[in-house]
């Protein structure tokens, strides 16, 4: 299917594969938001993971051990921001901005040997029967496991969030941290999970720039998906789905926009490299005029059990 | 004789600086309401919580039954048959009925189980309540029967209830009574924290009283005078307010046509709302909190500007014009939430202060704060509303509830305003503080001004006020003398209906 001199399953397919390494940090990053934390170091813990998943995978030659191992350091360096705000109570907004420093310098510095270098990659994992499928097969189910991987993360956080006891909790917590404080309920405790969580798939979702997307080793390769990761929850209205529908929104115009500029049309290159910016938060801002969708009550407010 | 239920012994709780507890004892019998009486700052909440398992005595022990108790979190004074009704603090604004009740139990049964109980367990109890509705879109004795619901859905042996009655209308306290009653009469224990001391003689059995920290008496409500128990509770007797004159002037104050949608999702809009007040005079708003109070208030305070001729003082339009702007020409406004609103929490008292001064006082020509002068001013709040702080550069977040109150008030006050307009003047405040605002509420209307108080509280606005109205829905009554004014008639209001049939007697 060719349209326009653009191969219609090509672009979809690219497209979910442009679109992972933010929707990962993105979900991540919900899940700690409905808890009433905001940690904008969701650039810092992705080239973290970006670093640490393709050292990992280099030397062992397993991909699959790079992304465990990128998930393991995206936690652990937000334990530090988890540490620091929710025990020392330091601001949320400036350690969460330390955070990305300390994540771009501190991988600067360890990934340097490693530039030029060329990681192994992910196979690809057809699926039985469904990646038959003339066009939708090639398109959907003809992909790595880190992309099935995070449209079942999306299926389940919002499963978690919506249906379960521990969701329910979450949401508690993230809404009126008093009051849940108040019944019993450990908001400390649960933020720190929270968090680590959001560490971790911020870590995959590093990886999977360095170690299937690019794949190999650059100073600074993140390029600021962190940020749209942040954006992108605010403007999903800490929906899981909207997350899904934003992050792939993104990538495929990121994707169209790359293809564009290949056929040459005459648009110039600048304002086809910002479209995927602007075409996201129009189209998510326009979503979300219609209902009631407030930030969690508790959004970046200090919690100390006092009393 | 009953069996003693909860038996409290010698129970002593400290904080740094302060003895919240000290050597409290006293038992609960099965079956029986019993209050907890004191003034802000005594030590009821402290004790009620370490019963709920939210903080632990330093001394002192608890037996629930014939068993040792010292739960060591609320899930294990949940769980050995505690539940209790917060004041505050405890609900979701954005979550369902059904998902904070689910919160409050041990083992919730699945979504659509646990619906469906609260349906049944609430009309058995008669407190409908939807479990989809949004909290946040409740009214506050709504809100209240979440709580309940939620407690009795654990089928709890003590019910602690704080504060209960202080945002309820007539009508709900009295549901809320009989609930209480027919609860009582399946055996079940309640503990009742009030400052109401007429609803505490009509409903409970037995009272211990505390002042600061320490249990000073008890007694039998029923046969108990209000005024003795008050005095055990201040521990010296208070008079009750009372003014000098009741001659109006001129009107004042006119609102005419005002009407104004709300920007908060959980708020109500204004319409056509028409009302005056003459110098000298005090007009009380009535009517339950949520019903366009917040609103009414930031109109008058100029937060939310209307067109200029909606608001008049002495026939000049203002509208138009901002908060400070008003405070210029001497309408000031309190409004109901100390903290965040009338008092930015984490600034001194000092530089609470110097926000709602004129400027001319405190601002020099070239710009720079006189803070001698802000100084002395704050310093004359301080002593003549008898504001207990240990220094005036405490933070505002620092002082208790009824503190703080005594400052707003004070603060605004003490600038003679010509038109002054208060949101629940006496919310959380005790009686001996409560009084003493009321006082110079009237004290003020006595020296030509005009006052408007918007309170829940019907006792209050019957104490103090001149005229009254109701506002519900957004839409305010006429105003009506309030001394022709029967309980019936009160509560015709209440429920949203003009006394149309009899305003040209009374207007």
């Amino acid at each position: 299917m060719v349209i326009f001199g653009i191969d219609l399953v090509l672009l979809i397919s690219a497209l979910m594969i442009s679109a992972t390494p933010v929707l990962l940090a993105a979900i991540g990053e919900a899940v700690v938001e409905k808890s009433g934390v905001l940690n904008l170091g969701v650039e810092g813990m992705m080239i973290t993971g970006a670093v640490i998943g393709f050292i990992f995978a280099v030397n062992t030659q397993i991909p699959i051990y790079g992304f465990i191992c990128a998930a393991i350091a995206g936690a652990l360096l937000s334990v530090l921001f988890a540490v620091l705000t929710q025990y020392i109570m330091s601001n949320q907004v400036a350690t969460g901005l330390g955070l990305t420093m300390v994540g771009l310098g501190l991988s600067a510095l360890i990934g340097k040997p490693y530039e030029g270098i060329k990681s192994p990659t992910l196979s690809k994992i057809e699926i039985p029967i469904l990646s038959d499928i003339p066009i939708l097969g090639p398109m959907i189910f003809s992909h790595d496991a880190i992309v099935y991987f995070s449209v079942i993360l999306v299926a389940t956080v919002a499963f978690v969030i919506s249906k379960t006891r521990i969701g329910l909790v979450l949401r508690a917590v993230g809404e009126n941290q008093e009051a849940a404080h108040a019944l019993g309920y450990k908001v400390v405790r649960i933020r720190f999970l929270a968090i680590m969580f959001g560490g971790a798939t911020a870590g995959i979702g590093g990886a999977y720039i360095s170690l299937a997307r690019v794949p190999q080793w650059t100073e600074g390769m993140t390029a600021g998906a962190g940020w749209i990761a942040l954006a992108l929850v605010v403007f999903a209205s800490w929906k899981p789905w909207r997350v899904l529908l934003g992050a792939y929104l993104f990538g495929g115009i990121t994707v169209l926009q790359l293809n564009l500029q290949a056929i040459g049309v005459a648009i110039p290159v600048e304002i086809l490299s910002m479209s995927p910016y602007l075409v996201t938060i129009v189209v998510l801002v326009g979503i979300s005029l219609f209902g009631h969708h407030t930030a969690p009550g508790s959004l970046a407010r200090p919690f100390h059990a006092s009393q | 004789m009953a069996e003693v239920l909860l038996q409290m012994d010698g129970i002593s709780k400290s904080f740094p600086g302060v003895k919240a507890n000290d050597e409290v004892s006293f038992q609960i019998n099965s079956g029986e309401i019993h209050a907890l009486l004191g003034e802000n700052g005594a030590g009821k909440s402290t004790l009620v919580k370490m019963i709920y398992g939210l903080m632990q005595p330093d001394s002192g022990s608890m037996k629930l039954g014939s068993e040792n108790f010292r739960p060591s979190e609320p899930s294990k004074a949940r769980q050995s048959g505690i539940a209790m009704v917060f004041q505050h603090f405890s609900l979701f604004d954005a979550l369902s009925v059904a998902e904070n009740i689910a919160l409050g139990m041990e083992n919730p049964p699945r979504l659509q189980d646990l619906s469906e109980k609260i349906e049944t367990v609430s009309k058995s109890y008669g407190l409908p309540l939807g479990p989809k509705r949004l909290v946040g879109q409740l009214s506050a004795g709504e809100r209240q029967r979440v709580e309940i619901i939620r407690c009795l859905l654990q089928n709890p042996k003590l019910l602690i209830m704080d504060e209960p009655t202080s945002v309820l209308t007539p009508n709900e306290v009295k549901t809320l009574f009989e609930t209480l009653l027919r609860l009582k009469g399946e055996g079940k224990s309640i503990l009742y924290i009030s400052h109401k001391l007429e609803e505490i003689r009509e409903i409970c059995d037995y009272a211990t009283i505390l002042r600061n920290g320490k249990k000073v008496g008890s007694c039998i409500p029923r046969d108990t005078s209000a005024k003795q128990i008050g005095e055990m509770m201040v521990g010296k007797s208070f008079s009750s307010p009372s003014r000098k004159t009741r001659a109006f002037g001129e009107e004042l104050l006119k609102v005419s046509n005002l009407s104004i949608r709300t920007k908060d999702f959980f708020g109500t809009s204004l319409s056509n709302i028409n009302f005056s007040v003459r110098v000298g005079e005090i007009l009380g708003i009535g009517g339950v909190a949520g019903n366009g109070q917040d609103e009414l208030l930031s109109a008058l305070s100029g937060e939310e500007k209307t067109s200029p001729s909606t608001i008049k003082i002495f026939n000049q339009p203002i509208g138009k014009l901002a908060p400070d702007e008003r405070r210029a020409i001497g309408m000031r406004a309190a409004p109901e939430e100390r903290l965040g609103h009338a008092a930015a929490p984490a600034m001194t008292l000092i530089e609470n202060t110097l926000i709602t001064s004129h400027s001319e006082d405190v601002i020099n020509q070239w710009g720079i704060i006189k803070f001698d002068n802000v100084k002395e001013k704050t310093r004359n709040i301080v002593s003549e509303f008898d504001v207990r702080t240990p220094t005036l550069d405490n933070a505002a977040a620092s002082l208790s509830g009824g503190n703080l109150q005594k400052f707003v008030i004070g603060r605004e006050i003490l600038q003679k305003p010509r038109v002054f307009v208060v949101n629940q003047p006496t919310w959380g405040v005790d009686a001996a503080a409560a009084a003493f605002i009321r006082q110079s509420i009237l004290n003020l209307a006595s020296n030509d001004s005009a006052v408007v108080v918007i309170s829940q509280d019907l006792d209050e606005l019957f104490e103090i006020c001149d005229t009254f109205s109701v506002l519900t829905n957004g839409r305010m009554s006429k105003s009506h003398d309030i001394r022709s004014l029967s309980s019936e008639d009160v509560g015709l209001l209440m429920g949203g209906s003009d006394l149309d049939r009899k305003s040209h007697d009374t207007a």
